[in-house]
């Protein structure tokens, strides 16, 4: 029967043709097609890939920053306590030097006065003494003869004078 | 293995119905022919060289006569109402050494068998006057088919193929973007399932199947000039393509494939008697399954859709009343059947390149290490 028994005529035509076609395709066609397909592919997932690392680099990077922000933060509150630690010390070091600087001068003044004072009244003395030998010599001359005598007098009486 | 032969179950009570239905036809207008040849020689002689002016211009429609000359293969391409393509000839006898010359050269006279110089066409059939036997090259209704597809084929896939050259690493855009899916269905779903990392090596081959059927298919349901031939419907067709799918199974088959079909290993001797000769029939059968089926399903296909369209003239014939009436139904019986054809056109070039692909990957299948 002529509709399943192959057509020779046919089957030669279609062997070249179809040497012919598979032929070019395979090298012109299939070939770069299937290459470019999984070229891309390869490509699209390096990109997805290298995204993904990207977006992992971004988060490493991200809490670095963070974690070197609450460093930063840490330091500067640090550095805060310290100096205002500092300005207490020196403020009571200051203070307590003072305070002993003072003491000290008072101390020193009053040992001053002292020693002017008793200088002052050993002065007085001995200004009074020699006033009061004047007046008694111009007393005494004026009374008595020999001096000698009148001296003896009035220091005997002077050391009867006790100041203080 | 036993998934993927259930899940292609369907497909294959769909081929075998294909098939029956082809069968079916076949018996209705063997059945048919000598009677008509009894009732008016004219009118067959006319319907074999010219089926489709067949049903308006003899007074006699004969379905069978019109429906077989459509799915067979022609002398010269008939077009439109008188227009005829007239192709190449390419004969050769011992008698007459190699003839080349157009097919209009025979006298386009009707009713009578054509003959020229010595040469005699009879139903598509050329033959020498003498009766000594010849080799008949020419260029057929389908070998120009044949040719139109792989023109279609190259220029499509050229195309593309330097598309994907200028537009590196791009998406893909216009025919590339068409045919870049079906591509990747081959390369994805048919061939890396089935036979595995060394699926590379199958590409072209599986791919320019796939294609040429498909390409094929569609242009056979065309029903105007580029297309309108039942080039896959040929038996030549699948023939040849199922004869490189069996040679490649030969070419490419390891140890293993063989072992496992001459001696089945860890069956008894007495047994293999019987298993040997069976695995030699499954091995030759498979890919005769693979012909049968595409042949089977794409002439099925025509012979159903120009089925319906005979309806027409066979009631057309009885009443003028009963032609428009039926012409109606047969009209979205043929669109439904056309859709079908549509789906089937991609289906057979699917379950073929499969197939092929499943037979590729257990050739080549690696014994597993226990």
């Amino acid at each position: 029967m002529d509709l399943i028994k192959p057509d020779l005529g046919l089957l030669f035509w279609m062997l070249i043709t179809f040497g012919i076609v598979l032929y070019i395709l395979g090298k012109y066609a299939w070939k770069p097609i299937l290459k470019a397909l999984s070229e891309r592919e390869d490509a699209i997932t390096e990109a997805l890939d290298k995204a993904e690392e990207a977006k992992k680099q971004m988060a490493n990077m991200q809490a670095e920053n963070e974690k070197l922000l609450a460093q930063a933060r840490a330091e500067r509150e640090a550095i805060l306590r310290d100096a205002k630690e500092m300005k207490e010390s020196i403020i009571a070091q200051a203070k307590t030097s003072a305070d002993v600087e003072g003491k000290k001068m008072i101390a020193n003044a009053k040992e001053n006065i002292e020693r002017e004072k008793v200088a002052a009244i050993h002065d007085l003395k001995n200004q009074v003494a020699s006033y009061s030998i004047e007046i008694a010599e111009q007393l005494v001359r004026k009374k008595l003869e020999s001096s000698k005598e009148q001296e003896e007098l009035v220091n005997k009486a002077i050391n009867n004078f006790h100041l203080n | 293995m036993a998934a993927k032969v259930s899940r292609f179950f369907n497909l294959k009570v769909f081929s075998l119905l294909a098939v029956l239905l082809t069968f079916f036809a076949v018996k209705m207008v063997a059945q048919e022919e000598p009677k008509s040849e009894h009732s008016n020689e004219h009118a067959t002689e006319q319907t074999a060289e010219h089926p489709a002016t067949a049903g308006h211009e003899s007074g006699k429609f004969n379905a069978g006569e019109m429906i077989l000359g459509h799915i067979a293969d022609e002398h010269d391409w008939h077009i439109v109402g008188p227009v005829t393509l007239p192709l190449p000839i390419i004969l050769y006898s011992e008698e007459k050494g190699l003839d080349i010359f157009m097919s209009s050269k025979f006298e386009p006279h009707h009713g009578e068998e054509r003959s020229y110089n010595g040469y005699e066409m009879h139903k598509g059939k050329i033959a020498l006057a003498s009766g000594t036997s010849i080799h008949d090259f020419s260029i057929t209704k389908n070998v120009a088919s044949l040719f139109i597809t792989a023109g279609l084929l190259l220029f499509v896939f050229l195309t593309i193929a330097k598309s994907y050259k200028t537009r590196k690493g791009k998406a893909p855009k216009g025919l590339q973007s068409w045919l870049e899916p079906i591509i990747l269905f081959v390369r994805d779903d048919i061939a890396k399932p089935t036979i595995g990392h060394k699926y590379q090596r199958f590409m072209p081959l599986l791919l320019t199947i796939f294609f040429f059927i498909f390409f094929g298919n569609l242009l056979g349901l065309i029903p105007i000039f580029p297309g309108g031939a039942n080039l896959t419907g040929n038996i030549a067709i699948p023939f040849f393509l199922a004869s490189v799918i069996l040679i490649t199974i030969i070419v490419i088959a390891n140890k293993h494939y063989w072992g496992h079909i001459i001696a089945m290993p860890g069956v008894p001797k007495l047994v293999l008697l019987i298993l040997t000769p069976i695995e030699l029939l499954g091995f030759v059968l498979r890919p005769f399954v693979l012909m049968i089926r595409l042949f089977a399903n794409i002439s099925a296909g025509h012979i159903i859709a120009l089925a319906f369209y005979s309806l027409i003239f066979i009631f057309g014939a009885k009443s003028a009343v009963a032609g428009y009436g039926v012409s109606i139904v047969s009209v979205l019986f043929t669109v439904f059947m056309f859709c079908l054809d549509l789906l089937v056109a991609f289906l057979q070039a699917f379950v073929f390149t499969l197939l092929s692909s499943i037979y590729f990957g257990s050739a080549i299948e690696e014994p597993a290490h226990h």
